[in-house]
C-alpha cells in the first residue's frame, strides 16, 4: 500500500512513519507548510522541516513540503481571529484537521496516488461490527486525541492511518530512541502552533482585532470591575479578571461582545445541564435518542455520561460548568468517536 | 532512467573540470598568497584560471574577482558599488533574489524597473527611472526561470545618457553557458557569473569588472582577491571554474545548436500532448536550456512529485528556505495571476542532456498532467 505520512518534524508523525515502513508499506513523507508569520514550532519552522526531512531520510523514504499556507489561513487563521472577535473560543487545531489534514492533503494524496494518510495522532481507526469504521481512542489515554479527529466521516476513516494509536506515549519515545531517530526526545508541542509563546494569543489577536474594553458585572447587572480586552475573555474562565471585590471564587458565565460586558458568577451560575451543539457531524451514524453515551468537552477533559436529543442537544446525566461556545463537544460510545459539533 | 532537466538549478562537472580539480582536492594544495613554493604554485594556477575567465567574459585579464559563486557576485556588485557611491539603485522586477534582496538591504532607494508580458524590461519605464543621481543599474542577462534574454545593449544606450554616473551590473549565470559574454555582456561594467551553472563546482564563481568600477569589499579580511574580497583561495574551485569556462567556450555553438533543438522538439511534443500548456515567452529570445510552461488547473507542488516519481527531475518557481512552493515572483511581474503562477513547470537542458532524456520527459509530463486533472 503507498501512504503518504503527515511529518511534522514531531517524535509521533516520526514514529508513524516509521511504523509503516517497518510493516512494508510504501513509505512517503509529506510536510505541511501553513504557516509564513512568527510562531514556536509546530507550522514549519524551517528547524521542524529539517526535522521531518531528517528523520525522512533515515527512514529511507522521501519527503515533500507542501505549501498550504492559503488554505491555512483560510480555513483556520482567519476563523480563529473572527470567532474571537464574536466572542467564541475556537478551536484551530480542529480547523487544521477538518480543512488541511483530512481534507487538503487526503486530496493531494488522492492525485498522487496513494491509498491512504498517515498521521502521528494518537487513535486508532478500527472496522466495525457491521463492516463501517470506527474512530477510537488511543491506547494511552493521557495523550488519547480522538476528540480532535471526531469530524472524520467513513471515506475519510477509510483512508487514514494512525499507527501510532496502539502505543503509549512511553513506547512511542522508546521506538524513536532505539531507531536513534533525532526527534525522539523533542518535547510535545503545545498550544496553538501559529501563536508565538513570546507575544501569546493577546499580541496576535491584538493585531488583528480592535480589543474592546469592557466592564464585568455580577449575576445582578451591578459593574464590580473591568477588563481591557473582551474578546479575550473565556467562559469558565476564572483567573485575569483584573482586581474583583472580595468575595466567593467567580468565574465568567457569559460574554456579551457586543455590550462590551462580562458576566461573572459563582460555580452554581456556571454549571449547565444541556449543550446546545451547531451542525454536529457524525463519524457514522447520530446516536440513538436516549442512548447512554458519554460526552467529552475538551481535548484532554474527562468524558461524562450524557444523551443526545435530536434537536442538537447534549443532555447531561449530571450538570457540569459551562462549555464556552465554539469548543467542540465530542460523543462518545464506549471508546469509540460517534461525533460531534461546536458548542452554541 | 532519470531524465535530469534541472540544469538551471545545477548542472554535472564537467569531466575536464573536475580533471583539474583533483590535483587541488588531493597531492596539491597551498594557500596562493604564502611566499613559498608550495603557494606559489597554488598562486600560479589562480592567475592562470583568472585569466581564463577574464578572455571568457571578455574583460581585461585583471578584471576578476573570485566568489563563493554568483549570489556573493552579485552581493558583491550591488552592496559593494553601493558603498562606495551611495545613490539610488535600479533593477528590473525579475532579477535573482541575490540582486533584488541585495538591493534592498542595502537601505539605498531601489527603483524596480518592470517587464513586459514576455518578461522583457520596459524600456521606456526604465527611463523615466534613471537619472544622474542613480549609481548602480542590474539588469540580468538571461532569466533564471524563463530563460528569457534581456537586450542589456539597449539598456546600457539609455543607462549611459540618462545615468552617466551608474555602474552597469548584469546577472549572467544564467546566460554564460550559452552566450558569447565578450559580446553580449560588452556594455557591462561588472559580470556575474557562477560555475556550476557553466560545468564547474558548487561554490565557485566570479564578479568580472571592466575599467576599474568603484566597488568596496563587503567581505572584510585579508584582502586576497585584489582588495574587493577576503577569504583564502577556493584553488580548487577557482581551477575547476575556468576549465569549466574553457570548454564552454570551445563547445557553446555546437551545444546550444543541439540543446536548442532538444528544446524545441521537447515543447513542439508538449503543444500536442499538452495543448493547453502556455509556453512561456515563446517567441521571444531565450536560451537554449529553458524550458518554461503554466499548465492550468494542475499544481506544480503535485506536479512534481508525479515527475519525481517518473523519474524527471524538475522544478517550478520560487522555494522558501523549509522547501515550500511560493509563486514566482519572476511571473508576478510578468503580469502571470498567482494561480497561474503556481502552475508552472520548469524544465531546464544541459549540454549532456540527452535525447533518451527528452523522450522520457515527454512522456512523463502529459501523464503526470492528465493523472492530475483526473483523466
Amino acid at each position: 500500500m503507498r501512504v503518504l505520512v503527515a511529518m511534522s518534524g514531531g517524535v509521533d508523525s516520526s514514529v508513524a512513519a516509521a511504523l509503516l515502513v517497518e510493516a512494508g508499506e510504501e513509505v512517503v513523507g509529506a510536510t505541511m507548510k501553513l504557516w509564513g508569520g512568527p510562531s514556536d514550532t509546530g507550522c514549519c519552522s524551517v528547524a521542524d522541516v529539517d526535522d521531518a526531512r531528517r528523520v525522512a531520510q533515515q527512514l529511507g523514504i522521501a519527503n515533500h513540503v507542501f505549501n498550504f499556507s492559503e488554505e491555512f489561513g483560510r480555513h483556520v487563521v482567519e476563523p480563529y481571529v473572527s470567532d474571537h472577535a464574536k466572542g467564541r473560543t475556537p478551536n484551530p487545531c480542529i480547523e487544521c484537521n477538518r480543512h488541511l489534514k483530512f481534507d487538503r492533503l487526503l486530496a493531494r494524496a488522492d492525485l498522487l496516488g496513494f491509498d491512504a494518510v498517515a498521521t502521528g495522532h494518537h487513535a486508532r481507526v478500527t472496522g466495525g461490527p457491521d463492516g463501517s469504521w470506527l474512530l477510537r481512542r488511543g491506547v494511552d489515554p493521557a495523550k488519547d486525541q480522538s476528540y480532535v479527529l471526531h469530524m472524520l466521516t467513513q471515506p475519510q476513516l477509510a483512508r487514514v492511518r494512525l499507527p501510532v494509536g496502539e502505543l503509549m506515549k512511553t513506547e512511542v519515545r522508546q521506538m524513536a530512541s532505539d531507531l536513534g531517530l533525532r526527534t525522539a526526545a523533542k518535547p510535545d508541542s503545545q498550544d496553538v502552533c501559529f501563536i508565538s509563546r513570546v507575544g501569546g494569543r493577546e499580541e496576535f489577536l491584538g493585531k488583528r482585532i480592535a480589543m474592546r474594553p469592557g466592564r464585568i458585572v455580577d449575576g445582578a447587572g451591578e459593574e464590580i470591575g473591568q477588563v481591557s480586552a473582551v474578546q479575550l475573555v473565556t467562559v469558565g474562565q476564572r483567573r485575569r479578571l483584573g482586581k474583583l471585590p472580595a468575595g466567593d471564587r467567580r468565574f465568567v458565565v457569559k460574554v456579551d461582545i457586543a455590550g462590551a460586558t462580562v458576566t461573572v458568577g459563582p460555580l452554581a451560575d456556571l454549571l449547565v445541564s444541556e449543550i446546545a451543539v451547531a451542525d454536529p457531524v457524525w463519524v457514522d451514524s447520530p446516536p440513538g435518542a436516549g442512548e447512554a453515551l458519554e460526552v467529552q468537552v475538551s481535548a484532554h477533559g474527562s468524558p461524562v455520561r450524557a444523551t443526545w436529543s435530536p434537536e442538537g442537544t447534549v443532555v447531561l446525566a449530571a450538570p457540569i460548568r459551562r462549555v464556552a461556545p465554539g469548543q467542540s463537544v465530542v460523543l462518545y460510545r464506549g471508546d469509540a468517536v460517534i461525533g460531534g459539533g461546536a458548542a452554541v | 532512467m532519470l531524465a535530469y532537466l534541472d540544469h538551471a538549478a545545477s548542472g554535472p562537472l564537467h569531466p575536464a573540470a573536475a580533471e583539474a580539480m583533483l590535483p587541488w582536492l588531493t597531492e596539491r594544495f597551498g594557500n596562493p598568497s604564502g611566499v613559498h613554493q608550495v603557494a606559489r604554485a597554488a598562486r600560479a594556477a589562480v592567475d592562470e584560471a583568472r585569466d581564463a575567465i577574464a578572455e571568457l567574459v571578455g574583460v581585461d585579464p585583471g578584471g576578476i574577482t573570485f566568489t563563493s559563486g554568483g549570489t556573493e557576485a552579485d552581493n558583491l556588485a550591488i552592496l559593494g558599488s553601493l558603498a562606495a557611491r551611495p545613490g539610488p539603485v535600479v533593477v528590473s522586477a525579475v532579477e535573482h533574489p541575490a540582486v533584488i534582496e541585495a538591493a534592498l538591504a542595502s537601505g539605498q532607494e531601489v527603483r524596480v524597473a518592470p517587464v513586459d508580458s514576455d518578461g522583457l524590461i520596459d524600456l521606456d519605464a526604465l527611463r523615466l527611472l534613471l537619472d544622474p543621481s542613480v549609481t548602480v543599474v542590474s539588469v540580468q542577462l538571461a532569466n533564471h526561470e524563463t530563460g528569457v534574454i534581456q537586450p542589456l545593449g539597449l539598456v546600457a544606450r539609455r543607462v549611459r545618457r540618462l545615468a552617466p554616473r551608474a555602474t552597469l551590473h548584469t546577472d549572467a549565470v544564467q546566460a554564460a553557458a550559452w552566450l558569447d559574454l565578450a559580446e553580449v555582456a560588452a556594455d557591462a561594467d561588472l559580470i556575474s557569473i557562477s560555475g556550476h551553472k557553466l560545468g564547474g563546482p558548487q561554490g565557485s564563481g566570479a564578479l568580472a569588472w571592466r575599467g576599474r568600477p568603484a566597488l568596496r569589499a563587503i567581505l572584510h579580511g585579508g584582502g586576497q582577491e585584489r582588495e574587493l574580497r577576503s577569504g583564502t583561495h577556493n584553488v580548487a574551485g577557482i581551477v575547476g571554474l575556468a576549465a569549466a569556462a574553457l570548454v564552454a567556450k570551445s563547445e557553446r555553438a555546437a551545444a546550444s545548436a543541439r540543446v536548442g533543438a532538444r528544446r524545441d522538439q521537447l515543447a513542439s511534443h508538449f503543444r500536442t500532448s499538452v495543448p493547453d500548456a502556455v509556453e512561456t515567452a515563446r517567441g521571444v529570445p531565450r536560451t537554449p536550456g529553458h524550458l518554461h510552461l503554466r499548465l492550468p488547473g494542475v499544481e506544480s507542488e503535485a506536479l512534481l512529485v508525479l515527475l519525481d516519481e517518473a523519474g524527471v527531475c524538475a522544478s517550478a518557481g520560487a522555494a522558501c528556505a523549509s522547501g515550500a512552493m511560493e509563486p514566482s515572483p519572476v511571473l508576478l511581474a510578468m503580469g502571470v495571476p498567482k494561480d497561474e503562477a503556481l502552475s508552472s513547470l520548469r524544465l531546464t537542458l544541459g549540454p549532456s542532456t540527452t535525447a533518451a532524456e527528452i523522450d522520457l520527459a515527454a512522456v512523463a509530463v502529459p501523464a503526470a498532467v492528465a493523472r492530475l486533472r483526473g483523466v
